[in-house]
């Protein structure tokens, strides 16, 4: 099974690499960025015995800091 | 009673070295050095150092994997029955990672890597790490980070703040750090985080040795003068 776990900031947190990216892509020319967030995304092959529990409880413990980040799991097939 | 100190090595520990020797010159004991995969600590520890360094490359998130490493549950556990605890640089970042200090450090607000000597505020001098400074006494330390930007909510900002937890504080804007927070306690006061570097200032020939108080403070607090 293909997972896919998109990890992002919480709102409200500064990004200084999201606001930089934001900044090469109006060095670019690029108009009409209101806003850039950078995230990460992890591609998970997982056995299809592992419960949806356990790729939850994976985010949480390590794949997403709390304090700081959500995280969205998406099943791919 | 010898004074008894550990430094944990990750793989990409770099100022582990540093560390250890600030400990021994300043103790005049040697400092028992871990490796992270050693699920134990030596026994009866007066203080527990995690050195700066870029433990495993910074991958996922600096000081992610090194606070799930078998040495951390060891330290987590010793800190938990109020061993001294200390973290450097990517030392703190552990500890954040690891639950035992509150808030996460993110990219500096500048991106750039900062490295140079900030002069950095005193804001607690009556905890175990700091007794040997005065409130508000303005001191000369290292920075060598790219990570250091410290974030917490408003609600832990001010519990901090409240509780007298925020034991150093940049003098100035050095990474966009909230509230400029340098350096910060746990509740118990057992475990010390901050960015800046002491262990770097301990000697003349560093160029100052304002870092020396911290150890001084620690090793008098858990042995005596």
């Amino acid at each position: 099974m293909k997972v896919r776990v998109h990890v992002s900031l919480k709102p409200g947190v500064l990004d200084p690499q999201g606001r930089a990216i934001h900044h090469s892509l109006e060095g670019l020319g690029f108009s009409g960025v209101n806003d850039v967030r950078a995230g990460r995304l992890f591609e998970l092959d997982v056995a299809d015995t592992v419960s949806d529990e356990a790729i939850d409880d994976m985010c949480k413990k390590l794949l997403a800091n709390m304090v700081i980040e959500n995280y969205r799991i998406e099943k791919v097939a | 009673m010898a004074f008894r100190s550990a430094v944990v090595t990750f793989p990409g520990s770099n100022c582990d070295r540093d560390l250890a020797v600030a400990l021994e010159k300043i103790s005049g004991t040697e400092c028992i050095r871990v490796w992270h995969g050693d699920a134990e600590l030596p026994e009866n520890l007066d203080f527990i150092g995690l050195p700066g360094g870029f433990s495993y490359g910074d991958y996922l998130r600096c000081g992610a994997i090194a606070s799930r490493s078998p040495v951390m549950q060891a330290v987590v556990a010793a800190a938990n029955r109020g061993v001294p605890v200390f973290g450097v640089c990517n030392g703190f970042q552990v500890l954040t990672e690891s639950g035992l200090l509150p808030g996460a450090l993110l990219r500096n607000s500048g991106i750039r890597f900062v490295c140079r000597e900030v002069s950095l505020k005193v804001e607690n001098a009556q905890s175990l790490f700091t007794s040997g400074y005065e409130a508000g006494q303005h001191i000369r330390v290292p920075v060598a980070h790219h990570d250091g930007n410290y974030h917490a909510d408003e609600e832990t900002l001010d519990r901090l703040e409240g509780e007298g937890r925020v034991a150093f504080r940049y003098a100035e804007d050095v990474n966009g750090s909230a509230r400029q927070i340098a350096g910060v306690l746990n509740a118990a006061g057992n475990v010390l985080g901050m960015m800046p570097h002491p262990e770097r200032a301990i000697e003349s020939i560093h160029g100052g040795t304002d870092g020396r108080a911290l150890f001084e403070s620690a090793i008098r607090g858990m042995v005596g003068a």
